[in-house]
């Protein structure tokens, strides 16, 4: 487990823009610069968002890494959901899931309670 | 001269980033706010805004992570994130080493402060500069405080920052305005991302008015954890600016929970106490 490691490739990326080059042109070269177990360099290649999360990425270097692969924002939110579904729950670091009842839910009820004041 | 301005607002990127996706009354309100707190600060004629924020890995990392730091340059570039997502224009955002260098040596004679030449502004500076000073005309004088990487520094240390910040601001001759962002309650970047604690915001904005010391810095990390989410540790931002303040008591111009923001979205002002 090299959490640290895979937080500093992803802190890098988000705001080195030759690392971000080296990462489409060298990407095995760049990846040998950091010590990342076969699982963490599967997560990041691929990238698969879900597994990310669940290793313990910072939620704050994880929805730039995503937008820097062009996955908006609900996918990004979904493709978390999905790494819990398949992987269990977050390992390590504060960014836990906690249980939410979703936006669209919550905008109903606050509307609600809007309306009843 | 003095503190001449004392207040805290939101900084979710949110606010820019998924603007329409709220519902549009409230987020006019919000917005109507911003741009109000902007108008405040000016009337107060300051020569620099010092921003209290609480940032997001855009400069400072687990490999030399200080608690707290103050940016001295003449000038400043942010956004830091992709102004796709962000929907703000990368641009050099003026700043007076000159000036804070005397702040820092200020702050240092009770906090350890880390100081840094060069500082990317990320959205917990980059939201609030879009509404509060958007012609971008007023230098800056970025502060954070680590509220991302554990171990976290107390939050009677945030208080010592911003009793610290207001002795170095009444020190300099120039007109200084202050500036705390950061979310209460939420859990943003998670899949809970959304997920409001409006009853422990409201408790704690009410604690916040009353520039309670006490009760300000009674919360343990582990209950933020519990009941405000990582999100949480950045109330160290208003709690600087409530030590700043001197016991001033404050105002609560606006607050909203907008879910599709992730926070209860505020904007406070403190009466600046002798």
């Amino acid at each position: 487990m090299s959490l640290y490691q895979v937080q500093k490739l992803i802190w890098q990326l988000n705001r080195d823009p030759r690392t971000r080059e080296r990462w489409g042109r060298e990407r095995d070269a760049l990846l040998a610069e950091y010590e990342v177990s076969d699982e963490e360099r599967r997560a990041l290649v691929e990238p698969d968002i879900g597994l990310l999360y669940v290793l313990g990425v910072n939620g704050q270097l994880l929805m730039h890494f995503a937008a820097l692969h062009k996955i908006e924002w609900n996918a990004y939110l979904e493709a978390m959901r999905q790494g819990l579904r398949t992987h269990g729950p977050v390992r390590e670091g504060v960014y836990a899931a906690t249980g939410y009842e979703g936006v669209e839910a919550h905008d109903a009820r606050l509307k609600r309670q809007w309306e009843a004041r | 001269m003095a503190l001449v301005y004392c207040g805290a607002c939101s900084h979710a990127p949110g606010i820019t980033a998924r603007a329409e996706r709220a519902d549009t009354q409230t987020r006019q309100a919000l917005e109507t706010a911003l741009h109000r707190m902007g108008d405040d600060i000016r009337a107060t004629r300051p020569d620099a805004l010092v921003v209290v924020a609480a940032e997001h890995f855009a400069n400072f990392f687990m490999n030399n992570m200080p608690a707290f730091a103050i940016g001295m340059a003449d000038d400043y570039e942010g956004p830091i994130e992709d102004e796709g997502f962000l929907r703000i224009a990368r641009r050099r955002i003026p700043g007076d080493k000159a000036l804070s260098r005397r702040l820092i040596e200020g702050v240092m004679q009770t906090v350890d402060v880390a100081y840094a030449e060069e500082w990317k502004f990320d959205h917990g500076i980059s939201v609030p500069l879009h509404f509060l000073t958007p012609g971008y005309d007023l230098p800056i004088v970025p502060a954070n405080i680590n509220c991302q990487g554990p171990p976290l520094a107390p939050l009677s240390r945030a208080w010592a920052f911003g009793e610290a910040l207001r002795a170095a601001a009444d020190a300099v001759p120039e007109r200084i305005a202050l500036v705390a962002t950061g979310g209460i309650s939420h859990w943003p970047a998670t899949p809970d991302s959304g997920k409001i604690n409006e009853a422990w915001d409201r408790e704690f904005l009410r604690r916040w008015a009353a520039n309670d010391r006490a009760a300000l810095l009674s919360y343990s990390d582990a209950e933020i954890y519990r009941d405000a989410g990582q999100g949480g540790f950045e109330i160290r931002t208003f709690i600087a600016a409530a030590a700043a303040a001197r016991g001033g008591k404050g105002t609560i111009d606006f607050c909203e929970p907008i879910p599709i923001f992730a926070v209860s979205c505020t904007t406070a002002r403190l009466e600046i106490a002798a």
